[in-house]
């Protein structure tokens, strides 16, 4: 496949020029004149919509070119069923379906059933899972449904999902739904940009903080100065300066370029849920930014977390939670006022998606304001060295070695690591690879922070009960009582000043396959020698986060890994086959974040 | 590659070396001589080196054993004594005992093993892909105090892989339509630490008098402190030597506006009169441009600039009746793609 070969905005030349439905009210801002008046008045009238919906067990979609407005610009976009987001694919649990992807452009294509467990053949990665979908070519997916909940579906070549490619799965329980609701949303979060991605990826390797207008400045140095004195000003710049890394490399690509929709509309369109006063409404929130994280919040509603990447989880109430690209989360809300804003502010707080919950159309709630941006922390450069510096108030990381590569850690577990004794927790042990010394890596992280109770950047200390990954306890337990017979380790790396990333230090193209023995309870450790969150998903096999004890957290497909913070999880190589395994940043994986797992 | 911080922060790092100052900073990352923020940029710009200087100015704490069992939950003043010399966050060589990324991979490869796809591998990622960009960083009319007007141009463009990339520079001199003194270089880069390239290949200089041809071998970077450094040795014919040293810097007035200071150094290891230049160093210029970034890609400019002769080639400036040095008004436009 060629990654970067796909794409869309170039001329249309296609037959069937129509409008794309659903994202007419988010493209509804400026320049109407330039497109075709048809389709947009009446998308106009409505309040945002939402992507149609399809149920059953056989699908037909067809992946084309349609013609787009977010942002007061005529663009084409890669869309699934004419739509964006593409339709909602109802499905039962123990069913088998039958999905047929006709590919209408002039690029090869590919479906991915993100977070759905299948046979490899069928997980939809051209180059892996098989050759993808050539143009003119219709693919016919065929797998049983041995799960429920929300998922989503995207394409897996070049920046398809950039420019449209993406959707929502609700699979319903063989027994029904588990949770009583009256409302029940798909709450879709994206980013697009009217630029062509592969200019956005050039521009980012030419000057690698091309889309951040939130860099340290002259004036800022002499406000911090007049406010804390001369030293703390300077102390604060100091490692920055010397280690040429920016704190506000929050996200690599800001609202200079994109605009955040919601169900496919920009924030003008508002998209809106329905409700009654009093009735239990259940969100389902796909978080399909291809480079953003989201900090949602529903202000004036306590959001009850019930579920996370298609699986129960035990309720946890909290005003706010952070989704990055995979991952999903099912809330459930029970508004009684008439309006509340849905804001999903981005997290380097440049923009937002935005929609609102209201008793009837064309009502809405105030938009709250875009939180302060927020320096990275010292913790987010240094790991648990750094925790002690003030901002990660509450931490406490207890003894601690300060090289590991030479010294036994103080009350850590020594003795994981490869053919140790005890894996009853994963090892503490940072074991950098080699290739992690070069041009390829900008840091490493010696004392990761182990603790999973961190809100992460610009979410601490917020005065809101933010949700951590510690909140989250999947319902049942893990899936193997097994505790982990091997341990790996991944560390998560890249470059932000030549703008690559990597697995170890090496990119894709560089790299060998992991090898999982086909039947084994394996433990990944994935250790973050980056300032960056990293959204990791593993394709094909649950993801089983544990804590740093070596208890059962919850059952993911994607693990945000935060910087300087080093995760485990338990995975059941049941799954015979090759799998991708990726930083589900678009970018960050097409640079090479991603490695290939093999099971056998 | 685009620095960011301030310049009081970079005008003040001499005070980093204060030895009073570094034992009373707990957290004094500079104070990491094993940071080692990558020897190519010590080596490089002699004088940048801060980590070292801070290492010398710190015995206690390198020469400490750290605090281990130290509650690291406490305040700064709990992480005093803690051997920051040990840590190594950027670049430095590998230890011996450092993973094999390669250990979990059974043997098999991307193109080899069980359900491998047959065949040559089809996925191929941006890190196997071509970029490329053309920077033209100056491209100005000048204006001298009492002199003529000319106009320069500097560019640089790469074309390749983020590890390896043919590189390009070229940099000029016109007056009265006539191109005065121009290099071009036509390099290899390759990646050799976190923010430092190597590049190797041939410069070519044209203009007044003959042309000249010179092997080329340079390092090009961001030193610690945002610093832009280019710096580079040739050889040409004759047993001709010269070299080169480039800085530039760039202070964030707003997100916009930006001042560059910028520093040139030549020096040459053997006088060539027919070209008007005499051995050792041979010509300084200092600038200051700023410019506003309408888009990143475009950004017209204004700046100040004093070039001057030193040494033998004031010398034979001199003898010829010209000017050493002139201080020049510029305006330009700094653009990409």
């Amino acid at each position: 496949m060629k990654p970067f070969s796909s794409h869309a905005l170039s001329v249309p030349n296609f037959p069937r020029r129509r409008f794309v439905q659903g994202l007419a009210a988010g493209g509804v801002l400026l320049g109407l004149s330039t497109v075709a008046k048809p389709g947009w008045a009446s998308a106009a009238e409505r309040a945002g919509s939402s992507a149609p919906v399809l149920t059953g067990t056989e699908f037909d979609l067809v992946v084309a070119e349609s013609p787009v407005n977010f942002t007061g610009n005529a663009r084409m976009a890669t869309t699934i069923n004419g739509s964006i987001p593409a339709p909602t694919l109802r499905m039962r649990e123990g069913d088998t379906v039958t999905i047929r992807v006709t590919n209408k452009l002039r690029v090869p294509t590919s479906v991915h059933w993100h977070g759905i467990i299948l046979p490899y053949q069928m997980d939809g990665v051209p180059g892996i899972s098989y050759k993808g979908i050539a143009p003119g070519e219709t693919f016919t997916y065929r797998f049983k449904v041995g799960q429920s909940g929300t998922y989503w579906y995207h394409s897996h070549s070049g920046f398809q999902e950039q420019t449209g490619m993406y959707g929502a799965i609700v699979i319903e329980p063989a027994a029904g739904e588990r949770l009583r609701v009256d409302r029940d949303y798909v709450v879709q979060l994206s980013d697009w940009t009217d630029e062509d991605p592969m200019r956005v990826f050039a521009k980012l390797k030419m000057q690698s903080d091309y889309y951040n207008f939130n860099e340290p400045t002259a004036p800022d140095f002499f406000r911090d100065v007049s406010r804390n004195g001369f030293r703390a000003a300077l102390d604060n710049r100091k490692m920055w300066n010397e280690m040429r890394m920016s704190p506000t490399d929050l996200a690599d690509i800001s609202a200079y370029t994109y605009t955040y929709l919601m169900n496919g509309n920009a924030p003008d369109g508002n998209w809106t849920g329905l409700f009654r006063p009093g009735e239990r409404v259940r969100l389902r929130f796909v978080s399909s930014g291809t480079q953003s994280f989201f900090d949602v919040r529903i202000p004036g509603l306590k959001m009850s977390v019930v579920q996370t990447d298609g699986q129960d989880v035990e309720p946890v109430t909290v005003d706010e939670f952070r989704c990055g690209p995979g991952e999903t989360y099912d809330v459930i809300v029970e508004p009684r006022d008439d309006a509340y804003t849905i804001f999903a502010q981005s997290m380097d707080r440049t923009g937002y998606a935005r929609g609102t919950l209201a008793v009837r159309e064309g009502i809405s709630a105030p938009v709250p304001v875009l939180d302060k941006v927020e320096w990275l922390s010292m913790a987010d450069m240094m790991g648990a060295m750094g925790g002690g510096m003030g901002d990660m108030g509450g931490m406490n990381h207890g003894g601690m070695a300060m090289d590991h590569s030479q010294h036994a850690m103080p009350g850590m577990n020594m003795d994981g690591g490869m053919g140790g004794g005890g894996l009853s927790k994963a090892s503490s042990q940072v074991r950098h690879a080699k290739t992690e010394y070069g041009p390829s890596t900008d840091m490493r992280v010696d004392m990761p922070r182990m603790n999973l109770d961190d809100p992460g950047i610009g979410l601490r200390n917020n005065g809101r009960r933010v949700l951590t990954l510690a909140d989250l306890h999947t319902i049942g337990g893990p899936l193997d009582a097994r505790g982990a017979e091997r341990e790996i380790e991944l560390h998560l790396t890249g470059n932000m000043e030549r703008y690559t990333w990597s697995l170890d230090g090496l990119e894709f193209g560089k790299s060998t396959p992991v090898h999982f023995r086909q039947g084994e309870r394996l433990r990944v450790i994935l250790h973050n020698d980056t300032m960056m969150t990293h959204p990791m998903h593993l394709h094909g096999m649950w993801s089983e986060l544990e804590n740093p004890d070596g208890g059962f957290q919850a059952r993911r497909h994607t693990i945000p890994v935060q910087p300087a913070q080093r995760i485990s999880f338990l995975v059941n190589a049941d799954a015979p086959g090759r799998w991708a395994w990726h930083c589900h940043l678009l970018y960050h994986m097409d640079a090479g974040m991603f490695r290939e797992v093999v099971v056998a | 590659m685009k620095p960011r911080m301030n310049l009081l922060a970079v005008s003040l790092a001499a005070l980093i070396v204060s030895p009073a100052w570094a034992q009373t900073e707990a957290m004094d990352h500079g104070a990491m001589p094993g940071m080692n923020v990558d020897s190519m940029g010590q080596d490089a710009m002699p004088g940048m080196d801060h980590s070292k200087m801070n290492h010398a100015a710190m015995p206690d704490a390198t020469t400490a054993q750290p605090g281990m069992n130290s509650d690291m939950s406490g305040s700064m003043d709990g992480m005093q004594g803690m051997d920051h010399g040990e840590m190594n966050m950027q670049g430095g060589p590998a230890p011996a005992d450092a993973r094999d990324p390669h250990a979990y991979s059974g043997g098999y490869t991307l193109e080899s093993g069980p359900y491998s796809r047959p065949g040559p591998r089809e996925l191929r990622l941006a890190d196997e892909h071509n970029f490329g960009g053309l920077l033209i960083d100056r491209l100005e009319w000048t204006h001298a105090n009492g002199g003529g007007n000319a106009s320069a141009y500097e560019m640089q463009g790469w074309f390749g892989r983020d590890y390896d990339r043919l590189v390009v520079k070229a940099e000029g001199d016109v007056a009265k339509g006539k191109l005065e003194e121009a290099r071009t270089e036509l390099l290899w880069g390759h990646a050799i630490a976190t923010f430092w390239d190597t590049q190797l290949g041939v410069r070519y200089d044209s203009g007044a008098g003959p042309d000249r041809s010179w092997l080329a071998l340079g390092v090009q970077g961001l030193a610690p402190y945002w610093f832009e450094v280019d710096a580079a040795a040739y050889v040409g014919d004759a047993g001709r030597t010269a070299l080169r040293l480039g800085a530039e810097y760039e202070l964030l007035i707003t997100q916009k506006l930006i001042l560059q200071p910028r520093i040139e150094l030549n020096a040459y290891g053997k006088s060539d009169a027919a070209r008007g230049i005499g051995s050792g160093l041979s010509e300084a210029q200092a600038g200051l441009r700023l410019r506003y970034e309408f888009t990143r890609q475009f950004a017209p400019y204004i700046g100040i600039e004093r070039a001057s002769k030193l040494g033998q080639t004031a010398d034979l400036a001199r003898t010829d009746g010209e000017k050493t040095g002139e201080t020049r008004w510029v305006a330009g436009v700094r653009f990409w793609f």
